[in-house]
Parts: structure tokens; sequence; C-alpha cells
């Protein structure tokens, strides 16, 4: 028999005997519900997790206020144009030489007009060249409300490597990406792509962190020091 | 010399040392702030611990069901899936594989269960470089040593001598800003994560409904790790099963939660196979590697069944006791605290890692902070009871014996009383010599005297006096 079939045959066998329910430890006596299993509802978890508000308005004040928290940059902007001067103003203030970015209705024509050099990512491209940019600039899925958190693929936002390779990351959303929990935002996911996910789903939520050394915040460990979203 | 007494010398040590009781003191002390902050943000905490119970309690009891659409999921996305009964058949999978790519270097993020197969070593051996990514993992093997914590590794080092180690290992000058050590890091890794063959990392769920390994961190390194290589390698215990992709809607703020006190983890990301047709960049191959060592007997034991609920947050070791007195390098195993204690004796036997179950004060307060509801004292109890029924001690099983004769036998019990306390103060003299029969318990602690007058005498004697006094 395969390592495979002895495996499942292991866990067949184990699971002949009964297991408590959650929260009753008294062994023996408790038997398995069986069939009768409670099976939870997509949205279940809304229940019990921290509250999110009903209106676009409480969840845009909810996401600005945990990107605060995660030391995220966050605007809500009135156009692409609005976006754009802010981009440009960037690009200016941070010097930048060269951005990464990749094809999409809004990197497009927004990146087109930077006053600097701009790596377009297509399959094949120069992963050290990648590395030395200045910032990433991508475009995304969702924005999760309930924790401050940029749900994008490697579909939606040019490849794996784009948002945590270079030392920014920027990410452009349309205001009516602003999801409000992760439920949505799962369900979102599977209302956009069918059966047929991209091969890395990503949940930003913050720059890069670690605290390895006496539990100190530091940003910036391995991917992006900054993280900035403009939604718009 | 046994693994308990092992586990007793490390124990005096720690335990004694001050400074290590301060380093701990401090970073747990903030930990348990940012958790109970962020559990407070939640609308009932105990119904989102008894959801995600119910909910990995479904995908261990139907175990076989659910492995097997994660599988078949994956390979039909083009992801290699290998199954290991144990821990060398692990180790030679992912080496047949490295050989096969001719792969001289490679980059680790995070794995508990690379950890417990001792991979490493085993690649190390095979002559290959194997760089570990995660800031604090980069430490501990640096200094040679294994995480002091499954969530912290480095919690027990101070920045001086992580500056230290640095500057001897790393060649960096010194420095004691917590932001230019991280940057050290930093600038040595990256170079790493560009020429690296291989990529490895562990998994946090496996999701059966969508064929996906989810990977909690902070650092983003895995997501480097599973971006840059052309060959990704993730090494998952057959217990990381969940049913259902919206699941990790709560199981993911709950982990965030109980790991670091964190609304969500810098970054959890789902992947759902090797570099698809049309897509931009990410590995030519992806392996797969399930991983049994022992967790189908843990499985097969119906009592202690949900220990296999653990989701490895960390959660019980940081509010333990014994945990917070002895240090995460006393126990010797990959997993420490609670959950070790419960887990060990299944992965590595229960005779020789039974010791782990008294090393506990059976306080409960584990089973209070287990966001997945495993009854850890009582497995621990469980252990006990286990280990005496496997093998009884003889020894105390007669003491057990004699002091169950004179107890039912009260003129025996009043003679012997009398006698001994006659002769106490001689006995009391001897209680601090190292050949006294009950120096474990004499060594740090007198024993009380023994009052003139028993309690029934005194009872008998007392001066009568009205019941309304």
């Amino acid at each position: 028999m395969t390592e495979k079939g002895q495996i499942l045959n292991r866990i067949r066998q184990a699971l002949k005997t009964n297991a408590p329910h959650p929260g009753h430890h008294a062994p023996a006596q408790v038997k398995n519900p069986g069939g009768s299993h409670h099976t939870p509802s997509p949205g279940e978890p809304r229940n019990w997790l921290p509250k999110v508000g009903e209106s676009v308005e409480e969840h845009r004040t909810l996401f600005a206020r945990n990107a605060a928290e995660l030391k995220a940059d966050f605007h809500w902007l009135d156009s692409l144009e609005d976006a754009r001067k802010l981009l440009n103003d960037m690009a200016s203030r941070e010097v930048w030489q060269k951005v990464a970015t990749h094809a999409g209705e809004c990197t497009s024509p927004l990146c087109s007009t930077l006053p600097c050099k701009v790596l377009t990512l297509s399959p094949g491209y120069d992963r050290n060249e990648l590395e030395s940019c200045n910032a990433g600039i991508s475009e995304c899925d969702f924005l999760v409300a309930q924790t401050g958190t940029v749900a994008l693929t490697n579909q939606s936002a040019g490849g794996r490597a784009l948002s945590v390779l270079p030392p920014h990351h920027i990410v452009l959303a349309r205001k009516h990406q602003l999801l409000p929990d992760l439920p949505a935002a799962f369900a979102g996911l599977r209302k956009k792509y069918g059966d047929n996910f991209p091969s890395m789903i990503s949940l930003i939520t913050g720059p890069s962190r670690t605290g390895d050394i006496e539990r100190i915040l530091v940003l910036g460990a391995h991917g992006p020091k900054k993280l900035t979203i403009l939604a718009f | 010399m046994s693994f308990a007494s092992e586990f007793m010398d490390r124990a005096r040590v720690v335990a004694s040392n001050l400074r290590h009781r301060q380093i701990i003191r401090t970073a747990l002390g903030n930990y348990e702030m940012a958790r109970d902050r962020r559990k407070a943000t939640y609308q009932d905490w105990q119904g989102a611990r008894q959801l995600a119970a119910e909910t990995k309690w479904e995908a261990i009891n139907h175990l076989d069901h659910y492995l097997l659409d994660f599988s078949n999921r994956l390979e039909a996305r083009g992801t290699k899936v290998h199954w290991a009964s144990n821990a060398s058949q692990a180790r030679d999978i992912i080496l047949s594989i490295v050989q096969q790519k001719q792969a001289r270097s490679v980059i680790k993020s995070k794995a508990m269960t690379a950890e417990e197969i001792h991979l490493n070593e085993a690649l190390e051996k095979a002559g290959l470089k194997v760089v570990e990514s995660d800031l604090g993992e980069l430490i501990v093997q640096l200094r040679r040593e294994t995480p002091y914590h499954i969530v912290f590794p480095s919690m027990h080092l101070t920045r001086e001598e992580i500056s230290a180690l640095f500057e001897k290992e790393l060649g960096s000058a010194p420095t004691l800003d917590p932001e230019e050590l991280t940057m050290i890091a930093r600038r040595v890794l990256r170079g790493k994560y560009l020429t690296a063959d291989i990529g490895i990392t562990g998994g946090n769920f496996a999701v059966a409904e969508t064929g996906m390994v989810s990977i909690t961190e902070n650092e983003g390194n895995a997501r480097l790790t599973a971006a840059l290589p052309k060959t990704m390698i993730t090494l998952l215990g057959i217990e990381k099963i969940i049913p259902r992709l919206d699941d990790l809607a709560l199981f993911l703020p709950m982990l965030a939660t109980m790991g670091a006190g964190q609304a969500l983890t810098g970054y959890n990301t789902l992947y759902g196979g090797p570099r698809q047709p049309g897509e931009l960049d990410g590995p030519e191959e992806w392996h797969v590697v399930l991983l049994d060592n022992h967790r189908t007997e843990l499985l097969a034991d119906g009592e202690q069944r949900d220990a296999l609920h653990c989701i490895r947050c960390g959660a019980c070791l940081n509010v333990c006791p014994i945990f917070r007195n002895v240090g995460g390098h006393t126990y010797g195993t990959t997993y420490s605290g609670p959950i070790g204690s419960v887990i060990t004796p299944h992965l590595r036997g229960l005779q020789d890692w039974k010791h782990l179950s008294g090393a506990s004060s059976l306080c409960g307060a584990c089973t209070e902070t287990c966001p997945v509801k495993i009854d850890l004292h009582h497995h621990l109890l469980q252990n006990r009871r286990n280990a005496a029924q496997e093998r009884p001690d003889n020894l105390e099983e007669a003491a057990f014996g004699v002091f169950g004769w004179f107890t039912r036998r009260p003129a025996a019990w009043k003679t012997v009383r009398s006698i001994l306390q006659k002769i106490q103060p001689l006995t009391r003299r001897f209680q601090k010599k190292p050949w006294h029969p009950a120096k474990p318990w004499t060594q740090t602690r007198d024993l009380p005297v023994l009052p003139s007058e028993s309690f029934r005498d005194w009872w008998k004697n007392r001066p009568k006096t009205s019941k309304h006094d």
C-alpha cells in the first residue's frame, strides 16, 4: 500500500473511537453527534467578531483608524486626478528613481505620468531590477474595514513579488472595493474568481513588521517599510 | 541521564535566574495587555471560541475525508502532494526533491514541523546551505539553538546579546537599536531570497474546500520565500486541515489575537498552486509534504483527540506559570508549554516524557485561554494516569498501602503519631541532608512541625461553650 493509503487507513481506524464534543470534557459519556453536527454558515463568525457598523462612512472611518494604528498611510480621495497629484508629490518628495507596477486600469493611467522611470512587470521580468525599485504600485481586490487589511491576489496586483519586494508598497483602490469585514472579503473573492482562484491570495495588514527583538515593533522586517493606500 | 532529570536540572537553573525572569515578565506582560485589549473588541469571545472549537472538531473527526479533498484539489492545479508517515520519510522526500533540483541553497520561513523532523540538520548534512528568514528564527539559528517559543523564537534574548551575535556571525557594527538590528538582518537576507534555489515554508491552515495552504506571518519573509525561488516546498502536519475557505474569517483574527494581540497578522497568504499559466511569477514547482509522525496515534486517543485542534498560537505557553518560570528551552522538546507537555508523550513516548505532565500546577489557565478549547490541563492528568497504568510505581503504591493501613486503624495511627512527634527534633536535623529520602521535597521546604496536641485531642478537650457564642 502507498504511504497515502497507509496514513488514510490509520486515520480511519483511529476515528472508529469517538471523541467528546467541544465544551464537554467528561469523555466516555458523550457520544459523537454524528450527522447532526452543526455546520456554520459563511457569515456566522459575524456574530462574534468585532463590530464594523452598517454604513460606508462607518467602514471608511474604521479602516482609517485601523490603518493609523498599523502605521499605514490611508487616503480617501475624490478622484483619480487627486490620486495622480498625490502620487506625483510622493515621487518627488521621496526622490523616486524608478518604480515598479503592473498593467491595470488604475495603475496604467496613473503611472504613465510619474516623473520617474516605471518598470511594468511582464512574465520573465528581472527580479533584481524589481528589487532596486523605490516603490511598487499595485491594484488590489478589496479593502477590509474590520482589520485595516488590503486583500489582493497575484492576478490583481502584479504577481507575488511586486507587493513585498520594493521598500514602499502603494495600493490603488476604487472606493467601492471597501468591504466591511473578512466574511465579506471571502464572499467577494468567491464572486470574483468563482472556482478559478489565482495561485496566491494575500491579506496584507500594515507594512511588514517584526517584534522579534525584545518584542519592540520595527517596521520593514523583510517586506515594505511603508504601505500607502489610495482609495478614489 | 533521563529526560526527566535533564528537565529538572535545567529548570532549577532557569527558575532562579532573575535576569531571565525579568525578560520574560516584561515580554509577556506587554503581550497580555495587547491580547486583552484585542479580545475586548470582539462581540463575544466565548462564542468565537466555541465556533472555532466546533469547526476544528469537524475537521479532525472527518480528517480522512477533508485530507483527500485537500490533496485532490491541490493536485488538480499542478501541485505535487507527498505523504510521510514519519520524520525520516519526510526528510527523505524533501532531500530527494532538493537533490533532483541540484540545489545548493535553501531559504526557509518559520515552520515548527521542520523543527520537529530536524530538517535543517538533514539538509546541512547533505551539503546544503539553509538560511532561516524569520528574524527570530535567524537569531536562534545563528546561536545554534532551538526556538525558545513557538511564536516568539528569540524572546529570551536582549538586544545586547543579539548585537553581539550579529557582530560575530554577520560582521556587523554593534548597535543597541532594534530597528538597526532588524535592518542588518534585512540586508543579509535580501540577497538570499534572490539567489536561493529552494524555498521551504510551513503552513497554518490547510483549506480542504479550495485546496489552499494559508501562511500567517508578520515580516513578509514567507511571502518572499513563496515568490522568488524556482521550487517551493511546504511541510504540513495532517492536523492543519480546516473544512472551508470562509472558516478563515474566524481563525485568522483569533490566531492573531491570541498569538500577539493583533487584529490580524501582517500577512495571511493563501497558496493554491505553483505559478499557473498566464501568471507573472511564482515557483515553477510546488511540493506539499503531509506529515503524520504519530499524529494518527494521538487521533486514536478519543479522550485527547482535541489536542490536534491546536492552531499553534502559543497562548497557553504565555499564561503558563511553569513555562514562565522554567522557560522554553528547559522542556527539551519541539513544542513547549502546556500543549507541548500534552502532545510530546504521544509524539516521542509516554514513559520518557511523562515528567512533563507533572510540570503543571493544574491551575487550568491554559485551558481557559485556548482559542480552540483544548482541554489541556485535564489531558495532563490523563497522561499521568496513563503513565501510571502502563508502568505502576511499586514503591509509591507500597507507601500509599502502608499509609492506608494506618489511616484505617485509629489506635495504630495514634501510636505512630506520638512516636513521630517525639522523634521529630531528631529527624528535622537531617531534613537538609543529601541522603534524606524525601530530599526533592525537603530541599526547598521545611517540614512543618507536628503540634504537641492532635486535632482529635484538641476537639475532645476544648472548653465547652454555648451554641450561640
